[in-house]
């Protein structure tokens, strides 16, 4: 509890264009204890993928770096694996031999043949995907796919678990059914995870924190939301707990008034002034508080 | 709306069930009849506009051949090959008994077992165009998909090597055909030489035309990865030479495929006049000899070679067409 799992610290990040330097990300701290599902919630071109990417070390921080175990990252690698958007499956692989080029390739040394089946059926099964080994992800539907992108990220057996809109493609029951699919794995394996989402309900029913960002360019840390409410979580019980609702509406207040639309006419005006509040003051009470009192249901509040 | 008047005829089934199988079993069997009907349609109007004109263009060995002349000099052939058949069996049973007679009189003798020294046919001719050409173009494969597969991974490789694909793309074989030759006979010097020079030749050429097409396919199909999949792969930490077997490369096969047919096409357009300059014994240099020949019959024949080597190029692109779905996942 005491030393943070992962931790970003002063994340800069510039994009090079032809018109010179364009700053995405400005000082993004970050700290995330082991087995907490962590939600980055903000508006389009916030950068929340960038985040993720520089924790997944597909992208390199400008400035700043990001801290696993006590190891910088600074390559991708199986123990932060990524579940993308829209699933990247090879095509030419069946449901099987997707899991089992992961599993090939992480635990070639550490497992046997039949250790290896094992371990890929048994991913295949946490998902629910056992019956449809065989079939090639053009036979399947977006959402069975998107399981079996969940299963091959599982397989690698991460310490962190990245998400980047994993539901963001599937329809609204598909993605019900796969957000308490996905309850129940990180319930049993307590997986860390860090999952960037649109949804202003799924972050709010599937994490213990949530982090609001700042609209860009030079995005950062806006709010964080601590979500304490009791696990396991049911949506129908939920939708009309007040405390949930309360949650929701904290969310959706950062969004909607204090960020609004990116490219919005007087958002313009509007935009700048809670990003210079939040930088400095916020993330030195923030980090004291997740020492001291962790588990308190109370928004770190920012502005 | 397609479902609804599915959903519609369902409905109902049972009373226009066998109204159906009445109208629309011959309706099929029209439309059946259609997809042949209308290409038979086509080639007979073009054969009777064929046998109508061919009479009017006069040239110095006669007139030009008409669809019969070259019906009837294609029956020819095949006799010709026939009886060379023949002769060949003929004279390896000869060969055979005459060793065996030398070998019953004196056991240590040395027999000498010939080929048959009759001059090639037609179909004997169509053979050696085969080989000849899938040759050239396994080896044009060999070439090109590795190099497309360096270009399409490598920027800067592809930035160094593009100047030189543009410029020796569009080279006709008859460019490089002396040149091929001249390498050739300089190099490919041995008393017991396991292949002609002639071939070698026609080989080379083919191969040097035909492989760009895979070369410029594969490089931009090993480019256009998906590059969440290219994610996966660094996420996985694949070592390059996995990423590029398990990855790169059947991602790139739908586009590799697609070049090899283009190229394959090429390929056999080029060994015709390879083979009339190199004097490979092929399908070119019976159109060349007949040229030479310039008897009464020498166009017709001409004619059927020609009809041939379309059918030819024709039935390799239904091959590779067969062997890309075989292969290709997204087909």
């Amino acid at each position: 509890m005491s030393k943070p799992h992962l931790e970003l610290t002063g994340v800069d990040m510039a994009f090079d264009t032809p018109n010179g330097p364009f700053l995405a990300l400005d000082k993004v701290n970050l700290k995330i204890r082991k087995g907490e599902f962590v939600s980055l919630i903000g508006h389009s071109g916030c950068g929340k993928s960038t985040v993720l990417n520089i924790v997944a070390g597909l992208l390199q921080a400008t400035r700043g770096g990001c801290v696993l175990d006590g190891h910088e990252v600074n390559t991708p690698g199986p123990e932060r694996a990524v579940v993308f958007q829209n699933h990247a499956l090879m095509p030419w692989l069946t449901v099987y031999e997707n899991v089992e080029l992961a599993v090939q390739q992480v635990f070639r040394k550490t497992m046997n043949k039949k250790e290896k089946r094992d371990w890929i059926m048994h991913n295949l099964t946490l998902v629910n995907m056992q019956h449809a080994i065989d079939k090639r992800p053009g036979e399947i539907s977006g959402g069975m796919a998107q399981r079996v992108g969940i299963a091959r990220a599982l397989a690698m057996k991460p310490s962190v678990l990245l998400m980047d809109e994993p539901f963001g493609a599937l329809d609204a029951l598909t993605r019900a059914h796969l957000q308490d699919s996905l309850m129940t794995i990180q319930q049993e394996l307590n997986s860390t995870v860090i999952m960037i989402t649109h949804d202003v309900d799924e972050a709010v029913l599937l994490s213990d924190r949530i982090v609001m960002m700042t609209n860009g360019p030079a995005a950062t840390v806006g709010e964080e939301l601590t979500i304490d409410l009791p696990r396991p979580r049911n949506r129908v019980a939920l939708a009309d707990n007040p405390t949930y609702v309360h949650y929701r509406q904290a969310v959706l207040s950062f969004l909607y008034e204090k960020q609004t639309f990116p490219g919005k006419g007087d958002a313009a005006e509007a935009e700048p002034e809670p990003t210079p509040d939040v930088e400095e003051p916020a993330e030195p009470p923030a980090a004291e508080e997740a020492e001291t009192a962790p588990l308190e249901p109370q928004r770190r509040a920012i502005a | 709306m397609t479902t609804f008047t599915q959903s519609d005829k369902l409905a109902d089934a049972p009373r226009w069930l066998s109204a159906v199988t009445e109208k629309l079993s011959p309706k099929a069997l029209l439309r059946s009849g259609q997809t042949l009907l209308l290409p038979i349609i086509g080639i007979a109007l073009f054969l009777l506009f064929w046998q109508l004109v061919a009479p009017q263009v006069n040239t110095s060995l006669g007139t030009f051949p008409a669809p019969t002349d070259v019906w009837e000099q294609a029956g020819q052939l095949w006799q010709e090959h026939s009886n060379e058949r023949d002769r060949a069996d003929r004279f390896v049973t000869m060969q055979e008994q005459r060793n065996a007679r030398i070998l019953q009189e004196n056991p240590d003798a040395e027999v000498r077992i010939r080929p048959y020294p009759g001059a090639p046919t037609f179909i004997d001719q169509i053979g050696t165009s085969l080989v000849t050409v899938l040759s050239g173009f396994l080896l044009a494969t060999l070439i090109a998909v590795p190099l497309g597969i360096v270009v399409g991974l490598n920027r800067h490789f592809a930035a160094a090597v593009n100047p030189l694909i543009q410029v020796f793309k569009p080279v006709s074989p008859l460019a490089w055909l002396p040149l091929v030759t001249m390498v050739v006979s300089a190099t490919y010097v041995s008393d017991d030489p396991m292949f002609e020079k002639a071939f070698l030749t026609s080989m080379i050429t083919v191969t040097l035309c035909s492989l760009w097409p895979t070369l410029i396919n594969t490089s931009v199909g090993v480019a256009a990865v998906n590059p969440d999949l290219l994610n996966v792969s660094k996420v996985l930490r694949l070592s390059f030479w996995t990423h590029t077997r398990k990855v790169v490369l059947p991602s790139s096969v739908p586009m590799i495929f697609t070049g090899l047919r283009v190229s394959l096409g090429i390929a056999w357009m080029v060994l015709i006049a390879a083979e009339m300059l190199a004097q490979n014994p092929g399908l070119g240099k019976f159109v060349w000899d007949e040229f030479q020949n310039g008897s009464s019959q020498s166009l017709s024949r001409i004619m059927v070679a020609v009809v041939a080597i379309g059918f030819i190029g024709f039935l390799l692109d239904r091959i590779m067409l067969l062997i890309q779905k075989k292969v290709a996942w997204n087909e």
